[in-house]
């Protein structure tokens, strides 16, 4: 657009994620060792205007706006190669770029958890807050970024609020804790027990530490690994042969050892009732085979869970999330547009400009003119001459304004009207 | 004018259960919100029904059946209104509101001219005694309706269909320890009551305890709450079997409180044939 302005910046996103690129590519990318602030390396790169760094486990992205985005690309693949260590080769075969309508789109749905590996999980939009918080310290986000955040902020807001996307658990650890807390409520003073230290049982016992409960006990065959594991997540370890009186305490069981035969009879978890006082007790059996007597779920105030009925939970969440994900869709798609039309307000704002700098400079040339002739004045009397001229000039150039800012998203209307308003004020010759 | 007032609460307590019902099958906590405003709302006409009766009468609104059934629905919402308060549990009023329209449908069916009272109930037991009564019983309603909810998700989370219902109860937990909290208040009330009563006896018919129908209901009453109170503090009895015991309970308050009056008489009746 020959007009004398600078078009408006370009918006720009580029990164890796879980789906383009494995973690050895991810966590070089990731710029973590370095001693320079990634946010400063990437905006001293030419035109950059704006830029936000973004990195989590599983994705780590630059969002910038620049007048001259190609340019600014190439500049900034190049410094983010040679600052990860990585070919600049290797990083174009897994990074993706977005631009504008696309780039926005992409940070909605990341910032409402839809492209996530876990659709709906919630951290991601507290990590993008975080490097924007981080961003708009280092002073790095201007009007734009700060608009386009606070926006991607609000969409996610109202897809978590209107859509059911993040109720349901999806993984069988985190169902487990969501189970729990239907049966406890708060889990604040609940003590939880492991019986065999494996991998998923490790996992549980993060989710539910994560969840808040007061202890955790972790019973194993060889005490070594108990203890070892009681070091990591914080738990006390006992024996196999203490699970019993172990029992007592515990309202949480999650057993997951490779035993052949059974763990908990029926006969043991009812003798623990009387001096659980028939406190409610959850088992969770994710063994393969089993190690606790399916009879147990029986037992009055007694829930057992296998790895089939969480399997069952989950497979049903996924569903139903899946659905509710295409409808979060469409409301980021609406959010997209509502975001772009503002976006074409920023094409005319330097037209506008122009028209108040123009007239602004006709009257005080003319001012200065006349008030040779004017002669001697008072105060009051050079006051008034100024708001007079001034009101007269700002009366003349209201109505364009107004109309140019009404038609702002119309994009075919602003296209004619910005022509005509440089060419009406002849703004191309002055400036 | 108390039966204006009267008809225009049931109203809005229906209006307040619609909305009690849309926040269960939707979640959305403005419902919850417009619906516990209403029936807030609903509260102050009732309780100005009740006091514009007070005043018509010339004595307190405590003697004819549907006044014992309007006062009881009264103090089931005021109950729930200070729950809510006070613990924030997610779907309750859903459960609590169809028992409030149906106390008060049942007031409503019942004669509702004024009565005048015999003579010999004239005291000031008569307003302590029966508001002590009607509160302990509208507590009891709500453990009651707890219950329910408990052994509706206890019975979900056993089978593991974990449906839509299963999401929309409250924990096994809090719903336990609601009940144990209605139960604890409820007993206490329950035995003032019936102390009050005695004493009221004493003064109108010259006699503490006299083995009335009502007299022996109640005190069977107060023997199965005082069992529930028990096993829970000594035991330990929680869970499904409290739920039970507490719905077995409130049976027996029903038939105190309507089953002596149809089915068996005695000096307790209300007085609708008067």
């Amino acid at each position: 657009m020959p007009r004398g302005f600078d078009k408006r910046d370009a918006i720009v996103l580029i990164g890796v994620n879980h789906k383009t690129a494995p973690v050895e590519v991810r966590e070089p990318m990731a710029l973590k060792g370095l001693d320079q602030e990634p946010l400063e390396l990437f905006r001293s790169v030419d035109h950059v205007r704006e830029v936000l760094f973004l990195s989590t486990c599983n994705r780590v992205e630059v969002l910038f706006t620049s007048s001259s985005p190609g340019k600014s690309l190439a500049g900034l693949k190049g410094i983010w190669a040679e600052k990860s260590g990585l070919p600049l080769g290797v990083l174009e075969e897994h990074l993706y770029e977005y631009r504008d309508e696309d780039a926005i789109r992409h940070l909605f749905m990341v910032a409402s958890s839809l492209d996530s590996m876990v659709v709906g999980e919630p951290q991601i939009l507290g990590q993008l807050k975080d490097a924007y918080r981080h961003a708009s310290e280092q002073k790095t986000t201007g009007m734009v970024l700060n608009r386009l955040l606070h926006k991607a902020f609000s969409v996610a807001k109202r897809v978590r609020t209107e859509t059911k996307i993040g109720s349901q658990a999806v993984s069988i650890s985190y169902a487990a804790v969501e189970l729990a807390r239907k049966i406890f409520g708060e889990l604040g003073d609940k003590v939880a027990m492991l019986i065999g230290a494996g991998e998923m049982a490790e996992l549980a016992a993060q989710h539910l530490r994560a969840g808040g409960i007061k202890r955790l006990i972790i019973a194993n065959r060889t005490l070594e690994r108990a203890v070892e594991l009681s070091h990591e997540l914080g738990g006390e370890a006992i024996g196999l042969d203490e699970i019993e009186d172990a029992m007592i305490e515990a309202d949480i069981v999650i057993s997951s050892t490779g035993a052949p035969g059974l763990v908990l009879t029926k006969e043991q978890v009812k003798r623990t009732m009387r001096p659980r006082r028939h406190r409610l007790l959850f088992l969770i059996d994710i063994a393969v085979p089993r190690d606790i007597d399916p009879g147990v779920n029986d037992i009055e105030n007694v829930y057992l869970y296998d790895i089939d009925d969480l399997k069952g939970v989950v497979e049903e969440n996924k569903e139903q999330r899946a659905k509710e994900a295409k409808k979060a869709e469409r409301m980021v798609e609406a959010e997209v547009l509502k975001f772009l039309s503002w976006m074409k307000t920023l094409d005319i704002l330097p037209v506008i400009q122009g028209i108040q700098a123009k007239a602004e400079a006709i009257r005080k040339r003319e001012l200065e003119r006349s008030r040779k002739r004017l002669g001697g004045l008072t105060k009051e009397q050079e006051e008034a001459i100024d708001v007079l001229t001034n009101s007269i000039v700002q009366k003349i150039i209201h109505d364009p304004i107004i109309v140019l800012r009404k038609n702002a998203s119309n994009e075919e209307a602003t296209e004619v009207l910005l022509d005509a308003a440089t060419t009406l004020f002849n703004l191309d010759s002055d400036l | 004018m108390d039966k204006f007032f009267f008809t225009l609460a049931l109203l809005v307590y229906c209006v307040s259960f619609v909305g009690f019902f849309i926040h269960m099958l939707t979640l959305r906590k403005e419902a919850k919100r417009w619906a516990l405003v209403v029936l807030t709302f609903g509260f102050i006409l009732h309780g100005t029904s009740i006091g514009a009766r007070w005043i018509e009468a010339g004595r307190p609104p405590f003697v004819s059946f549907h006044e014992a059934l309007s006062l009881v629905a009264f103090f089931l919402a005021g109950l729930y209104l200070l729950l809510e308060i006070k613990y924030r549990l997610k779907t309750i009023g859903t459960f609590v509101t169809p028992i409030i329209l149906v106390t008060m449908g049942a007031a409503a069916a019942q004669p509702q001219k004024i009565v005048p009272l015999p003579p010999a109930l004239h005291s000031v037991w008569l307003p302590i005694h029966a508001t002590i009564c009607f509160v302990a019983y509208a507590v009891f309603a709500l453990a009651f309706c707890i219950s329910v909810m408990y052994l509706i998700q206890e019975r979900q989370i056993k089978q593991k269909r974990l449906g839509g219902l299963f999401r929309r109860l409250p924990s096994l937990d809090a719903l336990d320890v609601m009940n144990e909290r209605c139960i604890k208040v409820g007993f206490p009330l329950l035995t003032i009551g019936i102390v009050t009563g005695s004493i009221w006896a004493e003064e109108a018919w010259g006699r503490y305890w006299g083995w009335d129908p009502k007299e022996t209901w109640s005190l069977i009453t107060w023997f199965l709450y005082a069992a529930i109170l028990h096993q829970r503090l000594t035991v330990g009895w929680r869970g499904k079997r409290a739920a039970i015991m507490t719905i077995i309970g409130f049976c027996a308050v029903l038939f105190t409180f309507l089953g002596v009056n149809f089915l068996l008489h005695g000096e307790h009746s209300y007085a609708t044939g008067f």
